[in-house]
């Protein structure tokens, strides 16, 4: 379906829906705290609106109130007005409501591996939609389903019906949850988030499914993201908010090209574009710290009569790279492609075959204690800094205890060592006594990154380490890792699946699928010319924060099954043989 | 399906076996002798020894371990040392009410329990959510005989609603449910509470929200099936617990069941009775706990008995 780019769509068209001065006030321990502050826009027919900013802007916020669905009683609306025709839905009963909710305005979540009821079927949920609202009759709701499924292009419909959320990827529940909230044929579309727990790939299919089912149906969308690449792809109009106010109101172009305020300015600024990062230093070639030969990592499933192994998930299958002093090589790949694996066989935190030497020592066959030494040359930082820290323990305490499990300090050296570290990591030695609940998801990792960093390792496996992060604290801390990198000549496994902060901090590039290399080689040679088709396809699917850019409809194979990376015993996938394009340049043949 | 179920059948027995094992070194480590209780304490010691001599119990301990075990295997579990009968025809005459004490038990647990819990999680850090915790917490507190004559007192003694003891009619099975159910009850409630607070707190449930959904609807076919998984594993380990229970409802209500079977052979040293109930209750447990894993698959799809 061709797309025809309107970007002043919306204007002077009457608004669906208007929120004027709504105020969301949430109760804490001291008292009420304003998350939203007199906010007001209007959502005409047919446009896409985006609710941009980072976290705690009150974006999911404004959406929930939309819905009638935010959490009581902790939060409430204080003040203002939504206005959806002549009525006001701050003032519903909630049985009035359930009349607006999925009939007139409905919703799609962030999280669809976690939104649909995994105890009942596909149809069972769209069709409970269908009849709450008398839409059909009962007879006619399954055939009303599935064509709901047809609409949204998912694979073999029928099937699809019959199955639980657990065997669908979450693309296809991502699918699922539009059909269902497409069921009732609404006048307007709450989008929150809704491709940020998705591959690239699949966020490029859902968005220009969104995109072509509003073309068809005239909705309007109110899209809520964090991603200025998403809202340059989807938004006519921009909401730019910040701590629970309206920093910033223009139509998307306008926003890119000439921001008013400071902080959209910044904002902007921040985001990693695929294709503006800074040229790479070039590195002498220094001895190489980590070799990896032929690494395989498998994992048995089992079942059956005595629990034998019936089939095993080829995790990762014959990888073979290194990486030298001061050099980062990023991992990507989307997810199941093996990449967290390699750096979890780095450190000896999964069964592995194969060859790991770091600076030279073979790790194969090592014992638990005989890792040690290895292990004090080469650390993880992970991706949420809140899950990784031990609440109940000072963040002081945290970034020693590596220190303490090696023996190699006691007593007021720990002290000065933490404190040392903490400067290290751009924080004040006197936030050392306090607990992780007490920083910022920013600061929090950067405790994490000085923990790494405690046994003066040479090489630091940093897995999605930035990805939980907003865009500005993102930056903060590449700039961290770089700057660490500078001085102390540290070498980075960066595993990430952000094309566009790979090229900020990469070196060289490994893309990884379904547990094999595809395409391997100096940054500039994967990024910028990339010879794998699948690596083609990751990198066009990246959206990209210029709204002038004429917005891609993808061409990928929609909503097809990922291959499965798990084999019968006895069999294996084919290997692909990698060729050398040029020096350090690899690709994998087709086979 | 059949692979799994013949699989856990087998692992059913083995453990069944263990069961006797520890259950007969148990018993033959035990001080009292069974022979000087049958012959009375007028016997002479030569008599005491004539007795011990015909039981085989002067054998070395394995040979009457495996003598017990190719008797058990024939279906024999023995003749009861006290009374004149064999164990098998003394457990069957006692089973039927136990069995019906213990499911009417299982029910009462269950609606008493799945019913606080679900009020108490709608009615959160409410007045009544408060005072459902308060019972449920005594309810698991309080002994079963305190409970057991509580109600007796009051509701037979005082009120004269249910006999005061015995088996036969439907009022005579009331306060013994009930008080073996109770301690289940409160356990039960805390359990539904937290895990109907857990799935309300699921993303899923607000899309039923999103979805329009009556509040009722969403409780009934979202929530509920979705808190109750974690219940039914419990139901399963819960046979076991029951088990010490029926000993003590038994004797407190004169409950003609294999519970007072056990107290009387266990008095009395009547080891064949005793290993007879053990086998029994341990066969109930491991059947519960398997029945549990059978049912759970057939409710949460993403578990695949494998």
């Amino acid at each position: 379906m061709m797309m025809t780019e309107n970007p002043e769509r919306g204007d002077g068209v009457r608004p669906v829906l208007s929120v004027r001065d709504l105020t969301v006030q949430v109760a804490t321990t001291e008292g009420g705290k304003t998350v939203l502050d007199s906010l007001s826009f209007d959502l005409r027919l047919g446009e896409t609106l985006a609710l941009a900013g980072e976290s705690g802007s009150g974006k999911s916020m404004t959406a929930l109130a939309i819905m009638g669905l935010l959490p009581k009683p902790m939060a409430r609306i204080t003040a203002g007005a939504i206005r959806l025709g002549d009525r006001d839905l701050t003032e519903l009963t909630e049985t009035d409501y359930r009349e607006i909710r999925a009939k007139r305005i409905a919703m799609i979540f962030q999280e669809p591996m976690t939104s649909l009821n995994p105890l009942m079927t596909v149809e069972r949920q769209l069709c409970e939609v269908l009849l709450a609202h008398e839409i059909c009759s009962r007879r006619d709701a399954p055939k009303r389903a599935l064509q709901l499924l047809k609409d949204v292009r998912l694979t073999e419909p029928e099937r699809r019906l019959k199955q639980f959320p657990h065997e669908l990827s979450g693309g296809m529940r991502q699918r699922v949850m539009i059909a269902i909230a497409l069921a009732c044929d609404p006048e307007i579309l709450i989008a929150d988030e809704p491709t940020t727990a998705l591959d690239v790939t699949v966020q490029a299919e859902i968005l220009d499914l969104i995109r072509q089912l509003q073309h068809v149906h005239g909705t309007a969308v109110l899209m809520i993201t964090h991603d200025m690449g998403v809202v340059a792809e989807m938004a006519d109009r921009v909401i730019l908010l910040r701590e629970g106010r309206q920093e910033e109101a223009a139509p998307v172009r306008k926003l890119f090209a000439e921001p008013r305020t400071a902080y959209a300015a910044a904002l902007l600024a921040a985001v990693p574009r695929l294709g503006e990062a800074p040229e790479r230093p070039a590195k002498p070639q220094a001895q190489k710290l980590v070799e990896v030969d032929d690494l395989t990592v498998r994992f048995d499933v089992t079942g059956g009569l005595l629990n034998r192994t019936v089939a095993r998930l080829h995790a990762v299958e014959g990888v073979s790279f290194h990486i030298r002093a001061g050099e980062t090589l990023a991992l990507v790949g989307e997810s199941g492609s093996g990449k967290s694996t390699i750096g979890k066989a780095l450190l000896g935190l999964v069964p592995w075959d194969g060859s790991i030497r770091i600076d030279g020592q073979q790790t194969q066959g090592r014992s638990r204690s005989a890792m040690r030494p290895v292990l004090r040359k080469i650390q993880m930082v992970f991706q949420d800094p809140g899950a990784s820290l031990d609440a109940r323990m000072t963040v002081g305490d945290q970034v020693v205890e590596p220190l303490k499990v090696h023996g190699l300090a006691k007593g007021s050296e720990l002290t000065d060592r933490a404190e040392w570290l903490f400067r290290r990591v751009g924080l004040s030695a006197d936030m050392l006594k306090r607990y992780p609940h007490e920083f910022s998801g920013g600061q929090r990792q950067r405790v994490c990154i000085a923990r790494a960093l405690s046994l003066s390792p040479q090489v630091i496996v940093a897995d999605e380490s930035v990805s939980a992060l907003d865009v500005s604290v993102q930056a903060q801390v590449l700039d961290l890792l770089q700057e660490l990198q500078d001085e102390d000549a540290l070498s980075y496994l960066f595993i990430s699946h952000d094309m566009a902060v790979v090229e900020r901090v990469a070196d060289r590039v490994m893309v990884m699928r379904l547990g094999q290399v595809m395409e391997e080689g100096r940054r500039d040679d994967v990024l910028h010319d990339p010879r794998h088709p699948y690596t083609q396809r990751l990198l066009s699917a990246v959206p990209v924060p210029d709204p002038t850019r004429v917005r891609q409809t993808v061409d990928v194979a929609i909503g097809k099954e990922p291959n499965s990376p798990i084999y019968p015993v006895g069999e294996h996938p084919d290997r692909f043989a990698l060729e050398e394009l040029k020096a350090g340049h690899r690709v994998a043949l087709p086979d | 399906m059949t692979g799994y179920l013949i699989r856990r059948l087998f692992e059913s027995a083995l453990i069944l076996l263990g069961i006797t094992f520890v259950t007969f070194v148990l018993l033959y480590l035990v001080p009292a002798d069974p022979a000087r209780q049958i012959a009375g304490r007028a016997a002479t010691a030569a008599t005491v020894a004539n007795i011990r001599d015909q039981l085989g119990l002067n054998d070395p301990l394995f040979i009457q371990y495996f003598r017990y075990l190719s008797n058990l295997f024939q279906g024999d579990l023995g003749r009861s040392y006290m009374q004149r009968a064999e164990v098998s025809s003394l457990i069957a005459s006692r089973l039927p009410a136990s069995l019906l004490l213990m499911v009417s038990a299982i029910v009462t647990e269950l609606i008493i329990g799945l019913t606080i819990g679900i009020v108490a999680a709608l009615r959160r850090n409410k007045p009544v959510d408060h005072t459902l915790m308060i019972f449920s917490f005594i309810s698991i507190s309080a002994p079963q005989f305190v409970i057991g004559i509580l109600l007796l007192y009051v509701f037979a003694v005082q009120l004269g609603w249910f006999p005061i003891g015995g088996y036969g009619t439907f009022a005579h099975l009331v306060l013994p449910s009930i008080t073996l159910g109770l301690l289940g009850a409160g356990w039960y409630s805390r359990m539904m509470r937290s895990s109907m607070i857990e799935v309300l707190g699921q993303d899923f449930v607000r899309t039923a929200r999103a979805k329009g959904l009556s509040k009722l609807r969403i409780i009934i076919r979202h929530v509920m099936p979705n808190a109750i998984l974690p219940i039914i594993a419990m139901i399963g380990i819960d046979i076991g617990l029951f088990m010490s229970g029926i000993v003590v409802v038994e004797s407190v209500f004169g409950w003609p069941g294999i519970g007072q079977l056990a107290w009387q052979a266990i008095q009395r040293v009547d080891i064949p009775v005793i290993m007879g109930v053990t086998m029994v209750s341990a066969t109930a447990i491991v059947l519960g706990n398997l029945l549990a894993d059978l049912v759970t698959p057939l409710i949460d799809p993403r578990i695949k008995t494998k």
